[in-house]
């Protein structure tokens, strides 16, 4: 069984795997999380959520390349899957149409710029 | 990043703790972020921060999705543990004749445990709460008087003085108490009370580490003071502080209130006090009277350092004080040693110098092994009837296994379930703890408190449950769940022919101890019985005894009898210098013509006034009793049937008697009446020879008959009448003689009760594994029962087959019970002058309703047997 609804934090690093593309792998979302929304995470939190994306199939990973500060150990490179784009994008839409119905909001008081 | 944090690497422990539990495949990567977040975070902060970061993400990967050991990940738990539980319940509620025995008796034996080990705790715990409890020692002495050595703590007051002076150094406080709580009674105006305290010095309170709830513990250092318990300032001062107010003693000085301490708990040796004050006004204001050698009355208690040698340094103290004693202790030889606090409620029974295992330590050790083995009696039961019933579900394991379970489900399905057993016989005892605790506290005399909060309570308890549910529930799920499903469908398991064995071995050992039980409840209760059917010498029924607690008693003693002789309600009324409830009073001195030679007994000796013989209902053999119109009375005395034996007098009346006492000249009576022995100390004790004389010097318990014609309570009334009016500053504390006499039963009564509780308890468990044998057995014999049947065997030839099985092994019981009770029974009486015979009935007694017992318990198992329909028990196959 395959879950598709996705949580706040969940969608927040699915984001940070596509911005930092080559560089996605639990350390550097952890750092990447914690300068962009200045909350603290641990990277254990951070790596399971990614585990769980991974098994959903929104995201994919595969082993890269190892560097001295690791003491030479590889690091697992996480990339979002067609499944995981389309998720982010449903779950973009939904909002907006939310947006839309607020009538505080509707008419184009906001500029929503995509 | 600065040069010095080249070599720095991430805590090690914290490192392997994370290889240790993480799962293999992922160990690279995590490893390899949190030395990247190390240094990174070393880069910006100081090492001890990154080493703490490293430490704080190790322990965020304790996540089930890292976690190597958390592997079942794809079963639905929640849902099996509630199956297991579901079922369970359905399993529990479907015998709920069969729960309610295997719970129940499981719950008796917890409860019992529990309650066992609260009283062996509370003795075990004794005077702890004193601060001092490591240092402090009583200063006690060995005694020996014609190669008989009695030890005791009583002192002259001039040997403590001289430890004080010569062991300053070693011993840092000293400290004499009065020996003996001394009854006095204590006024605040009109609130007067007759309380119990102790005389002693200023010392005391810092010695036994009072909590002073007012003032401090120096609140002893005047001579007139007073500290005063909670319980008791709250009753004389209610609510208020009462430091520096007046509290009257004995209705004559006034002593100021210079502190309130806690009130001590029951198992402190201290607690019988309610007050404490100055030695000193005791002996007059008199500081001469500290170093007197020849009166032995005081207690000595001394804080020392906890390291020192006190076995060196009690021969130091002997040392010193031996050349002191006066020269008539010097013809018995008196050697003195320090005893310390931990030793004193348990080790404190000497022979011969050395010390004893105590009456009370022995009690602890047969207390805590009947806990014990109530607790694994119980435990075994539970076991054998969890498995005895078990054996029913063999074909349940089978379908299970049909439809797929595998072994470790079932296993883990008869854990649940012996662990529903085991934690609802748990909460069953935890209920009947609370219910029979305060019954507990009375019988057994204390005063001890549920341990709600007590950890250690609660982890022993879960252990045990935890260790019950292991052992009852291992039977079945090891043997059972390992069944060939095909096998238990068909119903072929034979029984291992042996499995019997251990059950009945058990059955045996619970029987025989029940049966000894048994008997030694008929003899505690016979010997009770025995003691309180001899004549008592007197009629303590319809009189009230006091004690007039008021310095002007002495010059309005004669008023105060001739007002309540005028009394309707008073019938006779009598002084003595003793109470009729003690044998205190001892002399030796009498001979008479005729008197054999080397006789040197001494007597009881007591003064009674005119009026005592009616009040006490003195019962007069030959002679008379003494009379106000007679002044050569004055030079008469009273004696018993012992002390008529021991003189060996024909005939009594009119014999002259000498008496020399020693501490006042020797004088000539004359015997003037002879009355029966009366049971002044234990009933369980011989009476006394004894001697009374007419009031010689202080009598101060007064003794009312009251007239039977009249109801108490008016009686009573009349009498505080007079007697308040006469003695306004005495409280009217009076106490009906019956009452004083039966408390003299008070410690058989007990036992009694115990041992009557214990052997139902004792009946109840063994019933419990006789009913699992024989369950057991009747589920074996069901197809032989069944065929049988078919022959055309009666219900009663098979109940008969059944039962005569298991009444051979109550007559095993009883073999082995019987000499078992009587060695321990005579053992038990050999300690009482007056004692019962152990009749033979008592055993036979003790047997038959071991048998009844056992015949009921088997006979509701045998006649379902005999009754199953044979086509039920014989189709299966």
């Amino acid at each position: 069984m395959k879950e598709t609804k996705i949580g706040d934090f969940e969608e927040t690093l699915l984001l940070l795997v596509g911005i930092l593309d080559k560089e996605a792998y639990a350390f550097k979302i952890a750092e990447e999380f914690e300068s962009q929304t200045s909350r603290a995470v641990s990277i254990g939190a951070v790596h399971s959520t990614l585990n769980r994306l991974t098994e959903k199939g929104f995201l994919e990973s595969e082993m890269g390349e190892s560097t001295a500060e690791r003491g030479g150990r590889r690091k697992r490179i996480y990339t979002i899957t067609a499944s995981g784009q389309r998720t982010l994008q449903d779950s973009r839409d939904f909002k907006i149409a939310l947006w839309n119905q607020f009538p505080a909001f509707a008419g184009g008081k906001l500029n929503f710029n995509f | 990043m600065s040069p010095n944090k080249n070599h720095i690497a991430p805590p090690r422990l914290a490192e392997k703790l994370l290889t240790w539990f993480i799962k293999d495949e992922l160990a690279e990567e995590v490893l390899g972020d949190l030395d990247e977040k190390f240094y990174s975070t070393l880069n910006q902060h100081s090492i001890r921060k990154a080493k703490r970061n490293y430490w704080y993400q190790v322990i965020n990967y304790l996540r089930p999705f890292a976690f190597k050991f958390f592997k079942s990940k794809n079963l639905n738990n929640n849902a099996m543990i509630k199956h297991n539980f579901k079922v369970s319940i359905r399993h529990l509620l479907k015998d709920k004749g069969y729960s309610i025995i295997n719970i129940g008796g499981l719950a008796m034996g917890m409860v019992v445990a529990m309650l066992i080990a609260l009283w062996v705790n509370d003795e075990l715990s004794f005077n702890k709460n004193h601060s001092n409890y490591e240092c402090i020692v009583q200063l006690m002495r060995h005694d020996t008087r014609a190669g008989e050595t009695n030890t005791n703590s009583f002192l002259p007051t001039g040997a403590v003085t001289l430890v004080q002076e010569k062991f300053g150094d070693q011993i840092e406080q000293i400290t004499m108490m009065r020996a003996r709580t001394q009854s006095r009674v204590l006024s605040n105006q009109d609130k007067k009370f007759t309380e119990n305290g102790f005389f002693t010095q200023a010392a005391a309170p810092k010695l036994l580490g009072l909590e002073m709830l007012y003032g401090n513990q120096d609140a002893l250092s005047e001579l007139k003071s007073i500290i005063l318990s909670e319980r008791l300032a709250k009753k004389l001062f209610g609510d208020e502080n009462p430091i520096d107010q007046f509290v009257k003693l004995d209705g004559g000085v006034d002593l100021l209130v210079k502190g309130v301490y806690k009130d001590l708990p029951s198992n402190s040796t201290f607690a019988e006090a309610t007050y404490m004050t100055r030695l000193l006004l005791l002996f007059g204001g008199d500081e001469a009277s500290l170093n007197v050698w020849n009166n032995y009355n005081v207690y000595a208690f001394a804080k020392v350092n906890p390291k020192s040698d006190l076995k060196a340094l009690s021969a130091l103290v002997n040392e010193s004080i031996q050349p002191s004693l006066p020269k008539n202790a010097n013809d018995r030889s008196m050697t003195f040693f320090l005893h310390p606090m931990k030793d004193w409620h348990l080790r404190s029974e000497f022979k011969n110098e050395q010390p004893i295992i105590s009456q009370q330590l022995k009690f602890v050790w047969l207390y805590g092994i009947i806990g014990a083995f109530v607790l694994l009696l119980a435990c075994i039961n539970f076991m054998n009837l969890s498995t005895a019933r078990s054996e029913k579900r063999s074909k349940e394991v089978g379908i299970r296994k049909v439809l797929g379970s595998v072994r470790k489900q079932l296993i883990f399905q008869f854990y649940t379930e012996s662990l529903l057993y085991s934690l609802s016989a748990f909460v069953l005892s935890l209920v009947l703890l609370w219910a029979l605790l305060p019954w507990f506290n009375s019988t057994a005399g204390k005063n001890m408190l549920a341990p709600w909060q007590n950890e250690t309570f609660w982890l022993l308890s879960i252990g045990f449950v935890c260790l019950t549910t292991l052992l009852a529930g291992s039977y079945p799920a090891a043997y059972l769940s390992s069944f060939k499903p095909i096998k238990a469908l068909k119903g072929v398991f034979a029984g291992n022919q042996n499995a019997a064995i251990p059950r009945k071995i058990l059955v045996v050992l619970q029987f025989t101890i029940s049966i000894a039980l048994i008997v030694g409840t008929i003899t505690v209760n016979k010997q009770i019985q025995t003691a309180k059917d001899r004549p008592i010498g007197y009629t303590p029924k319809g009189m009230i005894s006091l004690r007039p607690a008021s310095p002007n008693f002495y010059s309005k003693k004669e008023l105060l009898k001739a007002e309540l002789r005028k009394l309707n309600a008073v019938e006779a009324v009598g002084t003595s210098n003793y109470p009729v409830i003690n044998n205190l009073g001892w002399n030796g001195g009498f001979s008479w013509e005729g008197m054999a030679n080397g006789f040197d007994e001494a007597f009881n000796t007591i003064s009674i006034s005119t009026g005592y013989g009616d009040a006490v209902g003195l019962e007069f053999i030959s002679g008379r009793d003494f009379s106000d119109d007679l002044a050569t009375d004055k030079n008469a005395i009273i004696i018993n049937e012992s002390a008529l034996e021991a003189m060996d007098l024909s005939d009594p009346i009119g014999k002259i008697i000498t008496y020399d006492p020693g501490w006042a000249e020797a004088k000539n009576y004359t015997i003037i009446g002879v009355v029966k022995d009366m049971i002044k100390s234990s009933p369980f004790q011989k009476t006394d020879q004894s001697v009374m004389f007419q009031e010689q010097g202080w009598t101060e318990w007064l003794y009312i008959r009251l007239n039977p014609n009249e109801s108490a309570n008016t009686a009573l009334a009349s009498i505080e009448k007079v007697f308040s009016e006469i003695l306004p500053e005495a409280p009217f504390d009076f106490k009906f003689a019956d009452d004083d006499y039966n408390e003299k039963f008070n410690a058989e009564i007990r036992v009694a009760s115990l041992a009557s509780f214990f052997s139902l308890l004792a009946i109840f468990i063994s019933c419990l594994g006789l009913f699992g044998l024989a369950s057991y057995v009747a589920e074996k014999r069901t197809k032989e029962i069944g065929i049988r049947k078919v022959m055309g065997a009666s219900i009663l030839s098979i109940w008969g087959m059944i039962s005569k099985e298991f009444m051979l092994l109550v007559l095993i019981a009883c073999v082995l019970a019987i000499p078992l009770a009587y060695y321990v029974l005579d053992g038990w009486l050999a300690g009482y002058e007056v004692k019962t015979t152990l009749h033979w009935w008592f055993f036979l007694v003790a047997s038959v309703m071991a048998g009844t017992v056992t015949l009921v318990t088997v006979s509701f198992q045998a006649i379902k047997a005999g009754i199953a329909n044979p086509v039920k028990s014989l189709r299966s196959e």
